[in-house]
C-alpha cells in the first residue's frame, strides 16, 4: 500500500477495525452524525457534488443514480451489492471483512438522504468471513443504536439486513441481484422497463450501490465534497481501489487517486507492484476485470480514468488489473475466460446461453488440436451475433487499429454476453497469428 | 392456433415509421403487436399476447431508432412512442434474426419427422422464413432423456426445448400453478418439475398448445396424426358452461384433439384439461350407438335385461309409457330431469314436446345441485368482462369457479392479480379463489344470508360467528365504493346446504345495491340455455313466466301446462311416493348427481317407468325401460348458451356412432309417436322459431350467429323483461338450532370426480382424488381427533369411517367432504329436505398394529 | 430423510421475519437446510417451500441456479480450487491437477471416505493472492502443492476444525435484530413516506427525484 490519500482503506492495517469500539475510536460514524445534522436533500446534494462514481463496473455517479427514484413513490429500498465476482476483482471482500462498519455507515447515509425503508446488504455466498464480520457489525450497530428505530435519537429509522447469496456471477448485475433477493433465479430483468430506480425490489424504487461506492460516503460526509474533489481528476474525483494480479512482482490491492495515476504507475511503480516478474515482459493486461477488452504495452501510460480508458476501447470496470507476460498463451487465456462466461451465463436469453457455450466449445476444440481454418472467422461472427459491432469489417486487422467499440451493442438482455465477446475479439485482433498457429499445429498433429 | 393480438381501438394515436411508411398506432402498445396489426409480422418464440412479455428468445429483435440512433431492440418489450423509426428488414435486423435462429438450432435435434409438432411448428416455420441456410455447428448437441412425462398427459422433450419460458410462465402467471420451473443454469438450463411432483394443473394442456416447438406434447395425441391430415371446425366446448371457443380436429371421422381459440370476451385461448381431453369420451367404450330396451315391459334391476332394440320399438315403448302416465294421472304423471347437456335447439324441442304437447311442467334441468332458476332468469345477467372489469368489485357468492368453471376461474384470477379487481369471496369454506380474494369470508352453513346482511350493514349487528369482523368491515367499505355497480358470481358451493340461503343473500345484495348483475356459476354445459328455454318449473322459452304466458305460446303450441310443476327435488319426492308414472332422464344421472342418494334411489324405484336419453349407460340409466342413444358434442350442430347468456355456435365435426341421433330429433320423433307434429325439422328452422317466440332471442337471427364476425357469439338479452320470471326475496330459510355436539356438513365439488364423462375420458379418468373429512385443525382437540386419524362420521342418514384431515380453510364447527369421490359418496349422508345437514364425528379408537375397529360407536 | 429440525424451523422463521416478503428468505433458508444436512434434501426443500409460501418446483428452480447448493451429498470438506484467470496465470491449473492426483478424484466428485469434495471453481475474489483455494468457503492463499498436502493432513487430523466448520456452515455469527429495535419491516404495500423525509417535505428534491 502506497502513501497516497487513504479514504476507504484507512483502517485496513488495524486488525480489529471490524469491531464497533475500534471503529468508533478511529473516527467511525462521524460521517453519519454530520449527515444527520443536515437535511436529506443537503446530504444528497453533497454526494452529488462529490461526483462519486460507482465502483461496481459501470462507473455511473451515485448522486445522480439516487435522483432517478421517482418522487413520492414509497417505499424505496437500498440494496448493497457485495456480490463481487468479476474475474480479477478483489476489493469489496476486503472492505466487508476489514471495515464493515464503514460500509454500514455509508449505507445509512444513503438511506437517510433518499428515504430508504430498508437496506439489504447482499454479501456474496462464498465469502463466509465477510458474512461473519458484517453480521457481527450489524449486531453491534443495532445494539448501540446506529441502526434500527430512532437512530442516534433522531427520527431517522431504518433496518439493515444482511442477505447472502449462493454462487452465481450474474447476480452481480443489479436486476439479477434484485431477482435473487426476491428468492428467485438470478436472471436479469429487461431495462427498460425494469430500471431499479423505478421498478426494483418488489417493483418498488430501489437503489443498488456497490460496496466500495458506499464505503466512500462516511469520508465525504465528514470532510465534505469539496475536499473529496481535490483528490483525483476533475471528472473522476477521489480514490479508487485496484487489485493488480497476475505476472507482477508484487500483486496487491491499492487505493490510488483516480484519473492521475497511470497503469504504468501501478504495474511498474516501486510503491505498487514493482514491475513484471523477473526475467519477463508484459504481453497484455486486462484493465478492468474479465469482461474488459484487453490492453497492450502501448496502453500503459493511460491514466486510470474511466472516460479515457473507454475512449481507448476498454473499461476500468471493477478495478481489476490482470497482468500477463509473454509466457501467457492468448488462446488458453481466452478459453479460460470464455469457460467462465459460459458457466456463468444465466441461460435466460438465447444469444448468450447458446453463444457463449458455442464459443467455449470452439476454443476448447482449437486447444485440443481439433481447430478448423474457418474457426477464427466463426468465432468472430458468433461474437457479432451476440454483440454486433463494426468489426471485423473489411480490411479489419492488426494494421487497422480502430478501437474495439465499448460498451458494445448487444442482442442480449444484459451485458454478460457482450462481456464474453469483448476480450475474445480484442485477443483475436491482436494475436490472430497465435490462433492460426494453434489451428495449424492441430491440423499437423491430426494428419 | 392464431396467436394474433386482439384488435384495439386507437385512443391515443402516435405515428411511427414502419419499414419506411408512416403508420398510426396506439401509444404504449407493444411494438410487436402494433407491427402485426399493420401487416408486418415479426418472428417470435417467447412472446404470447396473453402473457407478460419477457424478451427472452430475442427472435423479435428489430432495428429501432427512438431518437438516440438505431439499435436492435426486442419488439415484444418496446412500447410505441411517437416518431419511432422501425426497420424490420434492415441488414442488421436480418442478421440478428438469423443469428438467433442459428443459436436456437445448435442444440435442437433434427427429429422433425417423428415430432408431433412437425408441420405446425413455429421453429420450423420461422427457420424457413428467417433462418440461416445451413449450420456451422460441428460439435456435439446437448442430450437429455427423451421424453419424460411431467404429468399424466404432458410429455417433455428437453432436447427440443428452446427455453422460451412460455410453459413456465403460463403455469405461474396464468394458471397460478407453478409446478414447472427452470432448473439449472446457462446452457444446462432445463424445464422440469420437482422430483415426483407432477405438473398436476387443471390447465396443463395449454402448455402443449403454446409450446413453439415439440418439447411439450400431449400424450393423448402423440403420433396420432399429421397436422395436414386433420379436418378442423371451430366450435364451443360444452364440458362446462363457460363456452370456451375451440377447434375440433378430426381425422377419419374421429375427433383427435381440441385446441383453444382466442376469444377475447371468453377464454383468451385457454382451455381446462377436462374440456380439452373431454372429447375422448366420444369414442369411449360403452358409448351408445343403438337404442336399448327390455324384452318385456317390466322394470328390473337386472342390467343384462337391457338389450339392443330398434328405434321404432324404443320410441314406441317410450311413447306408450308417456301415454299410460297421461292416462293414469294426466300431465303431472310425467316428469323430466336433465337437459342441460342439450343444445339450445334440442332444449327448445324438448320443452315444446313436454310443456306444449304433453302439458307437464315437471321439468328441471338442474339436479338439485344448482341454484334457484329465478336468480338466473329474474335478475340482469353480467358478462365475464363485467365481472373482470379493471378496478371493479366482484362478489363471489358460494361458487368455486376453479372446480366447476375453470376458465372463469382463470379470468377472475387474472382480474384480481393483474387488473386490480377486488374479489369478495363468500362461501362455506376456502376455495380456489380464496388466495386471490381481497376479502374472503367463510360463514358456517346456514349463516350465509346473516353474513351478507352484516356486510351490507343491517342485521346481526355486524358480527357473524367465525368470521373476522374486520373482513366484514372491509367488504362493506369495498362495496360502498362501487356506486352500487357490481357483479355477483352466484353458484352452489355446498350440496348439503339449502339454496334458500343463497337466494336470501342475493336478495339482500340486490336490494342494497341498485346495479347488481348476476354471473351464474353453474357448471353444466348449457344450463343457462336450459333455464332460458324453459327447462325449469314455471318457465317458458325466453325467461317467460308460465303464469304470464303471452298469447304467442298458446297459439303456436298445442297446449300449455295448467300450473307450475315440480323441481328435481319435488319430482324425486313425488316419484318416491309413487306419484310419477313416467320419469324421463334427459342426460341425467340423479343417483350420482342429486345430493341426496337415498331420495334418488327411492325415486327411481318408485317411478313406474323410466326413460333415458343418453350417451352412456350410467347408474340411473341402468334402471331405465328404454334408452335412446343421443349424439354427443362435435356430432351435431346447433347453438349453446354460456353463463353470460352468450349464444355460441356448435359445429359438427364427426357423425354419431351407430344410429345415435341429435336430441332435438329424438324429441320430434317421440312427438310423432305420440301423434303430434312438433313442426321442427332442422336446427336452423328451430332457431327461427325460438327467435320468433322467445323475447330473449328476438334480435338474434341465424345469419347473425353464423357470421364469422360473430364467432365469439352474441349475448342474448340479459335483462328481465315484462312477463319474465321474477326474482323475489325468499322467506328466510328456517333451520333448527343445532346442538353443540354436531358439526355442519359442507359437501363441495372437485373438477375431477367419478362422473360419467370424466370416467370415460381416458386422460381424466383416475384423477378424481379420494376425499378425507376436512376440518379445522382447531377442532381436533375438542373432538379428540388427530390429523390423519380415522374417524366415524355419521348423519341421520348414514355413517362411514374415513380419514380426518386438517384444513385451515374449513370454518370451525363444520366439516367438509368432496362430492362424488372414489372412496365415498357423501350423498349417503345428505337429506335434501334439511336446510343444513349436520354430522357427528368420533375418533376411532385405534390400536397400534390393528386396523380400525368400529370403536366409539 | 431429514427435515428441518424444530430449532432450524425457529431460525427459519426468524430469518423470514427480517424480510418484507417471505420468499426473499428463500436462499438463506436453503443455506440453513444445507447447514443442517450438508446438502439439500428433497424433504428439506419441501419444508422451505412451505415456510416461504412457494411450490417445491420453485424452490428447486431457485436452488439449482446457484453453484453452492448441492443436490446430492458432498464431502465434509468441499475444496474449491480457483482456476480463473489470475490464478491460472500463477499455477491454479497445476494446483488443481495436484489436488486431483492427491485426492484421486476429478472435480465434482467426492472421496470414498466422504471427507473431501473437489471443485474447479470460478474467481473467488482473492486474485492478488493467487493461486488460492477455499475449504468450505474459508480461504487459503498462494497455495503450493506442499501447502495443499499440509492442508489435507490438517483437515484429516482435525487441526483446522476450529477455523473450518463442516460443509454447509457459512457465517457462524447470525444476524440478530434485538426486539424493540426493529425500525419498520413490513410488506411494501404497508409502507409510508419515511418520517424524516416528511419532516423535510417541502423540499421537493429530497422527497423526489430528478428527471430520469
Amino acid at each position: 500500500m502506497s502513501g497516497g490519500p487513504r479514504i476507504v482503506s484507512a483502517r485496513w492495517e488495524i486488525d480489529d477495525a471490524w469491531k464497533l469500539s475500534r471503529y468508533l475510536e478511529t473516527g467511525g460514524y462521524a460521517g453519519l452524525r454530520s449527515a444527520l445534522d443536515m437535511t436529506p436533500h443537503e446530504v444528497h446534494e453533497e454526494v452529488r457534488s462529490a461526483t462519486l462514481l460507482g465502483r461496481g463496473g459501470a462507473g455511473f455517479p451515485a448522486g445522480v443514480k439516487w435522483g432517478f427514484c421517482p418522487p413520492d413513490v414509497w417505499p424505496r429500498y437500498l440494496v448493497v451489492n457485495g456480490d463481487e465476482s468479476e474475474p480479477g476483482t478483489y476489493k469489496d471482500r476486503i472492505l466487508m471483512e476489514r471495515d464493515p462498519h464503514q460500509l454500514i455507515e455509508g449505507a445509512l447515509i444513503c438511506a437517510y438522504a433518499t428515504g430508504i425503508a430498508q437496506v439489504f446488504l447482499y454479501v456474496r455466498g462464498e465469502m463466509a468471513l465477510a458474512q461473519e464480520r458484517v453480521a457481527s457489525a450489524l449486531n453491534e450497530a443495532y445494539e448501540a443504536g446506529y441502526i434500527g428505530r430512532r437512530i442516534l435519537g433522531t427520527d431517522f429509522s431504518v433496518d439493515v439486513v444482511m442477505h447472502w447469496g449462493a454462487g452465481a456471477y450474474i447476480v452481480g448485475e443489479e436486476t439479477a441481484l434484485i431477482e435473487s433477493l426476491e428468492g428467485d433465479r438470478g436472471m436479469p430483468r429487461l431495462k427498460p422497463p425494469f430500471f431499479p430506480a423505478a421498478k426494483g425490489l418488489y417493483m418498488k424504487p430501489t437503489i443498488v450501490n456497490n460496496v466500495e461506492t458506499l464505503s466512500n460516503l462516511p469520508w465525504i460526509l465528514e470532510h465534505g465534497s469539496e475536499a473529496y474533489t481535490t483528490i483525483g481528476s476533475e471528472s473522476s474525483p477521489g480514490t479508487r481501489l485496484f487489485a493488480i494480479s497476475g505476472h507482477v512482482e508484487r500483486p496487491g490491492v491499492h487505493e490510488v487517486p483516480q484519473g492521475v495515476t497511470t497503469f504504468r504507475d501501478l504495474i511498474y511503480g516501486d510503491e505498487y507492484c514493482g514491475g513484471i516478474r523477473k526475467g519477463h515482459e508484459l504481453k497484455m493486461f486486462i484493465p478492468g476485470g474479465g469482461s474488459a477488452p484487453w490492453f497492450f504495452p502501448e496502453h500503459l501510460d493511460l491514466p486510470l480514468e474511466g472516460k479515457v480508458v473507454g475512449g481507448a476501447g476498454s473499461m476500468l470496470g471493477s478495478g481489476a488489473i490482470v497482468v500477463m507476460d509473454e509466457t501467457t498463451d492468448a488462446v488458453s487465456a481466452c478459453w479460460r475466460l470464455m469457460r467462465f462466461f459460459s458457466r456463468e451465463s444465466c441461460g435466460e436469453c438465447t444469444p448468450c446461453r447458446e453463444g457463449t457455450n458455442w464459443l467455449e466449445t470452439i476454443l476448447r476444440r482449437i486447444l485440443d488440436g481439433q481447430g478448423r481454418p474457418d474457426d477464427i472467422d466463426l468465432l468472430l461472427d458468433i461474437g457479432d451475433n451476440i454483440s454486433p459491432g463494426p468489426y471485423p469489417g473489411p480490411g479489419w486487422g492488426a494494421e487497422n487499429p480502430e478501437p474495439v467499440p465499448f460498451p458494445p451493442q448487444q442482442t442480449t438482455i444484459c451485458p454478460l454476453g457482450p462481456s464474453a465477446v469483448a476480450p475474445l475479439t480484442s485477443a483475436i485482433r491482436r494475436f490472430r497469428d497465435e490462433f492460426e498457429a494453434k489451428i495449424a499445429q492441430g491440423a499437423a498433429v491430426s494428419v | 392456433m392464431s396467436e394474433a393480438p386482439a384488435d384495439i381501438e386507437i385512443t391515443d394515436p402516435v405515428t411511427i415509421t414502419l419499414d419506411g411508411r408512416q403508420v398510426v398506432v396506439q401509444r404504449g402498445a407493444l411494438l410487436i403487436d402494433a407491427c402485426e396489426r399493420n401487416g408486418v409480422y415479426i418472428p417470435r418464440f417467447c412472446y404470447h399476447p396473453r402473457m407478460r412479455p419477457v424478451g427472452m428468445c430475442r427472435m423479435c429483435l428489430v432495428e429501432v431508432d427512438t431518437g438516440r440512433g438505431a439499435s436492435l431492440q426486442p419488439s415484444c418489450m418496446l412500447q410505441c412512442s411517437s416518431d419511432m423509426v422501425v426497420d424490420t428488414q434492415s441488414d442488421k435486423t436480418r442478421k440478428a434474426q438469423e443469428g438467433v435462429l442459428e443459436f436456437l438450432l445448435l442444440n435442437h435435434p433434427l427429429d422433425c419427422p417423428v415430432c408431433d409438432r412437425g408441420g405446425e411448428c413455429p421453429l420450423q416455420d420461422q427457420t424457413v422464413g428467417y433462418g440461416p441456410g445451413e449450420t456451422r455447428f460441428v460439435d456435439e448437441k446437448r442430450h437429455y432423456e427423451k421424453p419424460i412425462a411431467i404429468s399424466r398427459t404432458v410429455l417433455l422433450d428437453r432436447e427440443r426445448c428452446i427455453l422460451c419460458d412460455r410453459c413456465t410462465r403460463f403455469a405461474k402467471e396464468v394458471a397460478g400453478d407453478p409446478l414447472i420451473d427452470f432448473q439449472d443454469r446457462g446452457s444446462r438450463t432445463q424445464v422440469n418439475t420437482f422430483p415426483n411432483q407432477p405438473f398436476a394443473s387443471y390447465f396443463s394442456g395449454n402448455t402443449v398448445q403454446i409450446c413453439p416447438v415439440g418439447a411439450l406434447t400431449a400424450e393423448p395425441y402423440r403420433f396420432k396424426a399429421r397436422p395436414w391430415d386433420l379436418e378442423i371446425v371451430e366450435s364451443s366446448c360444452t364440458t362446462c358452461s363457460v363456452g370456451c371457443r375451440v377447434t375440433i380436429q378430426s381425422s377419419r371421422n374421429q375427433v383427435l384433439r381440441c385446441l383453444g381459440v382466442d376469444s377475447d370476451p371468453v377464454n383468451w385461448g385457454w382451455l381446462c384439461d377436462k374440456g380439452r381431453y373431454g372429447v375422448e369420451a366420444l369414442n369411449a367404450e360403452g358409448r351408445l350407438g343403438v337404442p336399448l330396451g327390455r324384452g318385456r315391459s317390466v322394470k328390473t334391476d337386472d342390467e343384462t335385461a337391457l338389450e339392443e332394440v330398434s328405434w321404432a320399438g324404443a320410441l314406441r315403448t317410450a311413447a306408450d309409457a308417456i301415454t299410460s302416465a297421461l292416462d293414469r294421472r294426466g300431465p303431472e304423471g310425467v316428469a323430466v330431469i336433465g337437459g342441460a347437456r342439450l343444445t339450445n335447439e334440442a332444449q327448445y324441442a324438448w320443452v315444446k314436446l313436454l310443456k306444449g304437447v304433453i302439458g307437464t311442467d315437471n321439468l328441471d334441468a338442474q339436479l338439485g345441485d344448482g341454484i334457484p332458476a329465478e336468480i338466473v332468469l329474474g335478475l340482469p345477467l353480467a358478462t365475464i368482462d363485467d365481472a373482470c372489469r379493471p378496478g371493479s368489485t366482484t362478489v363471489v357468492v358460494s361458487g368455486d369457479p376453479k372446480e366447476e368453471l375453470p376458465i372463469l376461474y382463470l379470468r377472475l384470477r387474472h382480474a384480481a392479480v393483474q387488473d386490480g379487481v377486488n374479489l369478495i369471496e363468500i362461501g362455506p369454506k376456502a376455495g380456489g379463489l380464496t388466495p386471490y380474494a381481497t376479502v374472503a369470508m367463510h360463514p358456517l352453513p346456514g349463516e350465509l344470508a346473516d353474513l351478507v346482511r352484516a356486510v351490507v350493514g343491517g342485521g346481526a349487528g355486524g358480527a357473524v360467528a367465525g368470521v373476522d369482523p374486520a373482513s366484514i368491515e372491509r367488504a362493506r367499505s369495498l362495496l360502498a365504493d362501487t356506486d352500487g355497480e357490481m357483479t355477483l358470481v352466484v353458484g352452489r358451493r355446498s350440496l348439503s346446504e339449502d339454496t334458500g340461503f343463497t337466494a336470501d343473500a342475493v336478495s339482500v345484495l340486490v336490494s342494497a345495491y341498485d346495479k347488481v348483475r348476476i354471473l351464474p356459476a353453474l357448471r353444466r354445459a348449457n344450463v343457462l340455455g336450459a333455464l332460458t328455454m324453459g327447462m325449469a318449473p314455471g318457465v317458458l322459452p325466453g325467461r317467460v313466466a308460465l303464469a304470464a304466458a303471452p298469447d304467442a305460446y298458446s297459439t303456436r303450441w298445442p297446449a300449455l301446462p295448467a300450473g307450475r310443476g315440480l323441481d328435481t327435488t319435488g319430482i324425486l319426492t313425488a316419484a318416491a311416493e309413487g306419484r310419477i308414472d313416467t320419469l324421463i332422464l334427459l342426460g341425467a344421472d340423479p343417483l350420482t348427481d342429486f345430493p341426496d342418494r337415498d331420495l334418488a334411489e327411492r325415486a327411481l324405484a318408485g317411478a313406474r317407468n323410466v326413460i333415458a336419453v343418453d350417451q352412456f349407460v350410467n347408474d340411473s340409466v341402468r334402471l331405465a325401460e328404454v334408452v335412446l342413444p343421443a349424439a354427443g358434442f362435435a356430432e351435431c350442430a346447433g347453438t349453446t348458451t354460456n353463463i353470460e347468456g352468450r349464444i355460441l355456435k356448435l359445429e359438427q365435426s364427426t357423425t354419431p356412432p351407430g344410429t345415435a341421433r341429435p336430441d332435438w330429433m329424438i324429441a320430434a320423433e317421440l312427438a310423432a309417436e305420440l301423434g303430434s307434429d312438433l313442426g321442427l325439422d332442422s336446427v336452423e328452422q328451430i332457431w327461427k322459431e325460438i327467435a320468433e317466440l322467445s323475447p330473449s332471442h328476438v334480435d338474434l337471427t341465424w345469419e347473425m350467429l353464423s357470421d364469422p364476425q360473430n364467432r365469439d357469439g352474441l349475448v342474448a338479452r340479459g335483462d328481465p323483461l315484462p312477463g319474465s320470471v321474477r326474482f323475489e326475496a325468499p322467506e328466510p330459510t328456517a333451520h333448527r338450532a343445532l346442538d353443540s355436539y354436531s358439526l355442519r356438513l359442507v359437501a363441495t365439488r372437485k373438477l375431477y370426480d367419478e362422473g360419467t364423462m370424466v370416467g370415460r375420458c381416458r386422460s381424466c379418468a383416475g384423477l378424481a382424488e379420494e376425499t378425507a373429512l376436512a376440518m379445522n385443525p382447531h377442532d381436533f382437540e375438542r373432538l379428540g381427533v388427530e390429523d390423519g386419524g380415522r374417524v366415524t362420521v355419521s348423519s341421520k342418514r348414514g355413517s362411514t369411517v374415513i380419514e380426518a384431515r386438517g384444513e385451515a380453510g374449513v370454518p370451525r364447527n363444520s366439516v367438509a367432504l368432496v362430492v362424488n369421490a372414489p372412496n365415498f359418496d357423501v350423498g349417503t349422508l345428505i337429506d335434501a329436505n334439511d336446510a343444513v345437514n349436520e354430522v357427528r364425528v368420533e375418533a376411532l379408537q385405534s390400536v397400534a398394529g390393528e386396523t380400525g375397529s368400529e370403536g366409539g360407536s | 430423510m431429514p427435515r428441518l429440525t424444530p430449532e432450524n424451523v425457529r431460525r427459519a422463521k426468524e430469518i423470514i421475519s427480517r424480510y418484507p416478503r417471505p420468499r426473499s428468505a428463500l436462499i438463506p433458508l436453503l443455506h440453513l437446510a444445507q447447514e443442517q444436512d450438508g446438502w439439500l434434501t428433497e424433504d428439506a426443500m419441501e419444508d422451505v417451500a412451505e415456510l416461504v409460501g412457494v411450490t417445491p418446483a420453485q424452490v428447486i428452480g431457485t436452488a439449482s441456479f446457484y453453484e453452492m447448493f448441492k443436490m446430492e451429498p458432498v464431502g465434509r470438506y468441499v475444496i474449491n480450487v480457483c482456476t480463473n484467470i489470475s490464478c491460472l496465470l500463477l499455477g491454479g491449473e497445476t494446483l488443481l491437477q495436484h489436488a486431483e492426483a492427491t485426492l484421486g478424484i476429478k472435480p465434482g466428485s467426492t472421496t470414498e471416505d466422504g471427507l473431501f469434495t473437489l471443485e474447479d471453481v470460478e474467481c473467488v475474489a482473492a486474485c492478488t493472492e493467487a493461486p488460492c483455494l477455499q475449504v468450505n468457503y474459508r480461504y487459503f492463499y498462494r497455495v503450493t502443492n506442499d501447502d495443499f498436502d499440509r492442508i489435507l493432513a490438517d483437515l484429516r487430523d482435525g487441526d483446522l476444525s476450529r477455523d473450518i466448520p463442516e460443509h454447509g456452515i457459512l457465517s457462524r455469527v447470525p444476524q440478530r435484530i434485538p426486539t424493540g429495535k426493529v425500525a419498520n419491516i413490513t410488506p411494501p404495500e404497508d409502507q409510508r413516506v419515511p418520517v424524516w423525509i416528511e419532516r423535510a417535505a417541502p423540499d421537493k428534491a429530497a422527497a423526489g427525484g430528478d428527471e430520469a
